[in-house]
């Protein structure tokens, strides 16, 4: 995902804003997390897709 | 590109949203195309507008669109989205399958539009409206299997909406309905 897509996410159970974890990036990021400044759920970042779905959805998908 | 079976390919409806969008979309128009499938709506629009997102609740979907150069989310509808669209897409499962013909695998959730084949489709109107800048426009598809219970509901939850394009099936018509908020 490309760094300014940031501005566009929120985390999805509090609505709070998030900071980003890079594992490996190019001109963007392959992998990494995404961590809600507020509550410190976790969104994994996977071959460039972050993975917004909220925690619960994910376990059960 | 090969096609992965998980992936709801390209159909009519795909088509009809491409075309309603392709008249409606303007230069400087901020994009979220939600259930973005295969990718073949927003990769013939992305170079069309200032800025597109797509999200899709099936990790093959988001994978395949990227690979077609599509900024992608991997979420359920536009959840962990903020800011705000000027052009909402969505082409939303929007059969009612019997108890029977339901399942969990990845093409029966790209058709099954939950209760009255229309619980999806509700689901996203009541979703996006916060993202939706206040003259900005949605465009969803619609069948006529259902259209009436979804024309209603669209009032109540606040839009007014005018049908853009429509095509003739073998069982059904589906429409392409443009909503915007009634003010």
């Amino acid at each position: 995902m490309k760094r300014d897509l940031l501005n566009i996410l929120a985390c999805p159970v509090c609505k709070g804003d998030l900071d980003v974890e890079v594992f490996e990036e190019d001109d963007e990021i392959i992998s990494g997390k995404l961590i809600c400044k507020r509550c410190h759920a976790e969104y994994p970042i996977e071959d460039g897709i972050p993975n917004m779905l909220p925690p619960n959805l994910r376990e059960e998908l | 590109m090969q096609r992965l079976p998980t992936v709801y390919p390209p159909s009519d409806d795909s088509q009809l949203l491409l075309e309603a969008t392709l008249k409606e979309i303007r230069r400087d128009d901020r994009v979220l195309e939600v259930g973005v499938g295969s990718g073949y709506v927003s990769e013939n629009i992305k170079d069309k507008c200032s800025f597109l997102i797509a999200t899709d609740i099936n990790p093959y979907a988001v994978k395949m669109a990227k690979e077609r150069g599509i900024d992608v989310i991997l979420t359920d509808i536009a959840e962990g989205i903020k800011g705000r669209f000027s052009l909402i897409l969505f082409n939303p499962p929007y059969l009612e399958l019997k108890e029977c013909e339901k399942g969990r695998d990845w093409l029966r959730i790209a058709i099954d539009g939950g209760e009255k084949g229309v619980e999806i489709s509700l689901k996203f109107l009541r979703k996006v409206k916060d993202l939706l800048d206040e003259n900005g426009r949605i465009i969803i598809i619609s069948s006529s299997l259902n259209f009436d219970i979804l024309k209603e509901e669209i009032h109540n939850l606040g839009y007014e909406f005018n049908i853009i394009q429509s095509k003739k099936l073998f069982f059904e018509e589906i429409y392409a309905l443009k909503l915007v908020i009634d003010k």
